[in-house]
């Protein structure tokens, strides 16, 4: 079975998604669409061994049992130096937050996933709230998701704070609790914003479910302001239109052109960019502290605070800090991937859970990168990868919902983790960005329309030939290179140059 | 200057405290305002950043008095290269000796009074005359292997007596006697018969333009008939020829019930005849403005971006541009057939195709020098009307319309497919648009040769292609690649709907807040610059090193070296270096300085913060947080400028 995809390329089954076959007299021809949106025909001679295939090829990529996939049967071919499942143990961020403050500490009360099932096992928390409190506060907010540390800004000393919606509902509940425990991140005096991810109407809808926001009364200390950040369903809808549109060769201009604006994805990298960097401004310029949450505090909420980090903290801009951040803001903060990524654009069905939440966050850092082209020790080709590892992978680093979860699948010790291969110097060189130049400051992208532009290495990834543009950033990497050579060049001709004139002095005084 | 009304009778006119607010954002500074006799200039008072703004008054296209309100009486300048400014002058008088000074100075109505004619950059007569002779349109002929055994030059238009709008130097087939050329001409709009443009030497297919013929509904002329059979004869590789009509059949229709229209097929043997379907200069000109339109409101939401990119219609056009460009060059690379272009007077639809086909098909188009040529030849001596086009007499706004400026795009969209095939960045392109508004050089003024002729434009003014030249390293593409041209002689762009983009650095040149705040293509050109005196500083040690009898390996160069040294930064005020003011020029020689210090004791490290181009939250517009709240305790209103802004407290 495994040859029939061998034809192109080494194709990953469960990097399909979606399989259809016809026939014209015995040449029977597949389709199959992958996951990284890439369309394949294959033409196989023979009926009978074609349906044979597709059938095969349909059940092997829709495998149920999340531990016959193929991260639990793949083993590497290299060999793991360092083990990407130990490289980013909250412990160790911990002690980096330690050196710059002492205001807070890791709670362990939710070490066996009951307070909160989406959280990791160690959280941080303020220092003088204790676990009783936590686990009050947890149960007044959305899937115990209390509010916790996501990013302390060294500069000022302020700090993101996420979490998911307060379970106020209609009569309008409030918990001591959770007031004290967000009031408690605050210094003397100032006040802090909170930011709602979903619009003022959304969130007035919520309380019909038991949902809510903070109210003014209880939280007097604390603005609140509303965004449109989209939800998931109607992400997963706006990518199909996306790529549609991206695939269909016929279009003339207006017709690409409505079909793009109609698939809304440009509005929602807009949206969740714009609230990004108002959450920045806020810690950044304003002085203020700053809670974010939407409605689960699993999607918008992290697109959001692992973006203003980008934008504040240059760590977070290199390899390293970036893969700390996704596992920090997206791994260990319970993105549900596994719901999330399971079928990308082509799904026969529509999956509820399924959303490229975090595909739009890559584009959004991706329009960063493209505005900052120096900024950023990784290139695109780094975002496209972990684009691609999302939805299909040989590793397991993306299987599973929550921290809980994986645990309970032993992905540590039955799957290799996607770093443990990423970050080996044969692999990495692919994602170097050449003209990286370390800068320590905040960076402020623009939110213009006109600024923000179609991600063209996914979505047109397949349809297009990239071959004078991959020539042209060669050359640019050629000059880079050489100039760094001629530049040691130099300096090892002055250094020799130096000792063969301090050597000749004393001979020519006589 | 006497058109300047102001108060004290000073040839400057000053007014203080006026502040220019940000097109996009509630930021607004305060500085001063100074009149001159060709510059409005806008000077900031804040002493450390102080930016200053030059506008030519050829620039600004229109200025308009907006009601006054309490902070003082608006003033909008809109300018030709689509910068847009706003002022506040706190006295309404001023402001008005200020709007209808600027209104008769943007206004002139005498050649004379161009920029160009007093334009003086310190060159004695003999630079001058140099500057005008870079480009020699006779050896481009000679280029491209004309004259030839099947085409020759005529001197039939000598004396600008065939056909005023076309230069004297033409070329046309052997056998197209003069009788044959005059008929031609009488049955052709505006006198303009079919002539050589470009000549592909290795198939001896040839491109022609000309005028619409004068057919009417069944009128015929045997000699234009006998013209378009020289010319099809004269290419020995295809039996037929194309005759392209670069507009939408219906216009081609309608012009027939003036006397005008098309070849007719059965007239005119071994023709195949083909409408492109490119609109005419009112359509562009009404699609433009629709484009600026949407692209100047101020917190445009993705959607009213997308749709009105699409109701302008612009990007529709430059591909149907691009479409014919590509027949163009497919006809005469791969068939080897001649082509014959026209549109309604020869001068706008059938500029562009040419020079476009001309681009895709010729290699030399694609270096600076060999663009320059491109249009001398294409657009100035054939009659492109600049002045009307352009706006550079006092106009008249029918003829106005963007078809130089939709033929620089078409180049910009070729380089974003094609990086590595042009010489030149997109910064050259972005300063030729300016210098076609700024009447600064001779080159573009005018309608005609004819008419350059009469204004005595070599004597009097100075040529763009010689300031071009002198800063040529601003202009570069730093991944050129010579090579690129060999294994592409011929490009053959995508149209895909999708490989059209909107022109960012051309249209909102001036918002800076808009474009990525660290350009590659700076970083990379300054690399390329640090290599060659790098390469340098390598020889020089080499050499101290032989005089102590140490031998060195010599130096691959993995570049070719440059013969030329280069010219030094420009000087140039507000047509310097592209995007900078004249401060951050000097800021960023500061910075290289440094850079070189730096690399002489730690090569790893260039040393001290990176600037980053305008990194301030607020020049973004995300939002700002107008009130900040410390110990205030009223509620207030907090307005963010994007999304739901309200919230109280």
């Amino acid at each position: 079975m495994a040859s029939a995809a061998d034809l192109h390329s080494e194709l990953f089954l469960n990097a399909l998604t979606q399989v259809s076959s016809r026939f014209i007299g015995s040449l029977g021809t597949i389709i199959v669409k992958c996951k990284d949106l890439r369309v394949i025909q294959l033409d196989i001679p023979g009926m009978e061994e074609c349906l044979n295939i597709a059938s095969s090829i349909e059940a092997l990529s829709t495998l149920d049992s999340v531990s016959l996939m193929y991260p639990f049967f793949y083993r590497p071919l290299f060999e793991v130096i360092e083990d990407g499942w130990q490289l980013f143990v909250p412990e160790e961020a911990f002690k980096d937050l330690e050196s710059m403050t002492d205001e807070w500490r890791l709670s362990e009360v939710n070490k066996d996933f009951s307070v909160c099932p989406s959280y990791p096992s160690l959280l941080t928390v303020p220092k003088d709230i204790d676990d009783e409190s936590l686990c009050k506060a947890a149960s007044f907010r959305h899937g115990g998701r209390f509010p916790v540390l996501s990013y302390y800004h060294k500069k000022n000393g302020m700090v993101m704070m996420r979490a998911a919606q307060p379970l106020t509902g209609t009569n309008g509940r409030r918990c001591k609790e959770d007031e004290k425990l967000i009031n408690a991140t605050l210094c003397a005096g100032k006040r802090g914003y909170i930011i709602d991810t979903r619009t003022i109407a959304v969130a007035q809808q919520a309380k019909a479910r038991g949902g809510g926001f903070e109210q003014e009364a209880n939280y007097p200390q604390w603005r609140r302001i509303h965004k449109a950040i989209e939800r998931s369903n109607v992400l997963q809808e706006s990518l199909i239109k996306l790529v549609e549109a991206c695939n269909d060769q016929s279009h003339s201009m207006d017709r690409w052109l409505s079909k793009l604006e109609a698939s809304n994805w440009q509005s929602h990298v807009k949206e969740i960019l714009t609230t990004a960097c108002l959450a920045a401004q806020c810690i950044d310029r304003e002085g203020a502290s700053v809670l974010v949450h939407g409605t689960e505090g699993t999607d918008s909420t992290l697109q959001v605070t692992s973006l203003a980090q980008i934008i504040l903290d240059p760590a977070c801009r290199t390899i390293r800090g970036f893969e700390a951040l996704i596992e920090r803001e997206w791994l260990q903060a319970g993105h549900p991937f596994q719901q999330r990524c399971a079928q990308s654009a082509y799904s026969n069905g529509k999956p509820r859970s399924e959303a490229p939440v975090f595909l739009l966050f890559l584009d959004c850092v991706w329009q960063i990168l493209r505005q900052f082209p120096c900024s950023f020790q990784f290139n695109e080709n780094f975002l496209i990868m972990l684009f691609e590892h999302t939805y299909a992978s040989q590793f397991g680093t993306f299987l599973g919902n929550s921290v809980g979860e994986r645990v309970k699948l032993q992905l540590s010790q039955k799957t290799v983790s996607l770093w443990s291969w990423v970050n080996r110097p044969q692999e990495m060189e692919r994602f170097l960005n050449p003209l990286y130049e370390p800068n320590n400051l905040v960076i402020w992208p623009s939110v213009a329309p006109q600024s923000l532009l179609l991600w063209e290495g996914v979505f047109l990834r397949w349809n297009r030939s990239t071959k004078c543009l991959d020539e042209a950033y060669q050359e640019m990497v050629h000059i880079i290179e050489y100039n760094k050579e001629l530049q040691n060049k130099v300096n090892s001709l002055r250094r020799q140059l130096a000792q063969l004139e301090t050597e000749d002095n004393p001979l020519q005084t006589p | 200057m006497e058109h300047i009304r102001t108060p004290k009778c000073v040839s400057k006119y000053v007014v203080e405290q006026v502040k220019l607010l940000d097109r996009f954002s509630n930021k607004s500074v305060t500085g001063t305002l100074h009149l001159t006799a060709t510059h409005l200039i806008f000077v900031e008072s804040n002493s450390t950043s102080a930016q200053e703004i030059w506008i030519l008054h050829h620039h600004i296209a229109s200025v308009e008095k907006l009601s006054l309100t309490t902070s003082g009486c608006p003033l909008l300048i809109q300018c030709r290269n689509f910068r847009v400014v706003h002022f506040v002058i706190p006295r309404e008088r001023d402001c008005h000796d200020i709007y209808s000074s600027l209104l008769r100075l943007l206004r002139p109505v005498s050649y004379d009074e161009l920029y160009a004619f007093s334009y003086n950059p310190k060159q004695n007569d003999q630079q001058r005359e140099e500057g005008w002779q870079l480009i020699d349109l006779a050896a481009e002929f000679e280029r491209m292997g004309v004259p030839c055994d099947q085409w020759q030059l005529t001197d039939v238009n000598r004396e600008y007596k065939v056909c005023e709008t076309y230069p004297r130097d033409l070329y046309v087939p052997i056998t197209a006697s003069k009788p044959i050329i005059v008929g031609s001409s009488k049955f052709r709009s505006k006198g303009r018969f079919p002539v050589l443009t470009y000549f592909y030497q290795e198939k001896k297919a040839a491109v022609c333009r000309c005028s619409q013929p004068l057919s009417g509904f069944s009128a015929r002329c045997l000699e234009d008939e006998h013209m378009l059979q020289a010319i099809s004869k004269s290419n020995h590789n295809s039996r037929y020829i194309y005759v392209m009509d670069t507009r939408p059949k219906l216009n081609a229709l309608a012009n027939r019930a003036a006397g005008k229209g098309y070849e007719n097929e059965d007239n005119y043997s071994n023709i195949r005849f083909q409408f492109v379907g490119i609109e005419n200069i009112h359509v562009m000109r009404g699609s433009l403005q629709k484009l600026l339109e949407v692209m100047g409101t101020r917190s445009l939401s993705m959607t009213d971006y997308l749709v009105g990119l699409e109701n302008s219609g612009w990007l529709r056009h430059i591909k149907a541009i691009m479409d014919a460009a590509i027949f163009l060059a497919r006809a005469v690379t791969v068939e080897g057939a001649s082509v014959l272009v026209h549109c309604s007077d020869g001068w706008d639809r059938t500029a562009q195709v040419c020079a476009l086909g001309s681009l895709l098909m010729d290699p030399y188009y694609r270096t600076i020098k060999g663009f320059m040529v491109l249009i001398e030849k294409d657009w100035i001596s054939f009659g492109h009307k600049f002045a009307d086009r352009c706006d550079q007499l006092d106009p008249d706004p029918k003829e106005v319309s963007p078809i130089f400026t939709q033929f620089l795009e078409c180049v910009w969209q070729l380089t974003e497919q094609f990086p590595q095939a042009f010489e030149f960045s997109e910064w050259f392109l972005i300063q030729i648009h300016e210098h076609v508004h700024s009447c600064q050089f001779g080159n573009f003024l005018g309608n005609s040769q004819r008419q350059r002729e009469d204004l005595q434009l070599k004597e009097r003014t100075y040529s763009l292609w010689a300031h071009l030249l002198s800063e040529k390293q601003n202009y570069l593409n730093p991944v050129y690649s010579p090579s690129f041209a060999e294994s592409h002689p011929v490009l053959e762009p995508s149209t895909q709907a999708y490989h059209f983009k909107f022109w960012r650095n051309m249209y909102h040149q001036y918002d800076r807040s808009m474009h990525p705040r660290q350009s590659i293509l700076k970083h990379v050109l300054t690399l390329k610059e640090s290599n060659r005196e790098l390469e340098g500083t390598v020889q020089a040690l080499k050499t101290k090193l032989q005089k102590f009898g140490v031998s060195t390996s010599p130096l691959k160069p993995q570049t070719p070296p440059r013969e030329r040294s280069l010219p030094p930064r420009p000087q140039s005020l507000i047509l310097g270096a592209p995007l900078l003011s004249r401060k951050e020029v000097q800021q960023e020689e500061d910075e290289e300085v440094i850079g070189e210090e730096a690399r002489e004791d730690a090569p790893a490290s260039t040393g001290g913060e990176r600037t980053v181009e305008g990194n301030s939250a607020t020049e973004n517009g995300y939002g700002e947080l107008k009130e900040s709240f410390g110990s205030k305790n009223e509620p207030s209103v907090v307005t963010l400028e994007f999304g739901v802004a309200r919230m109280t407290c």
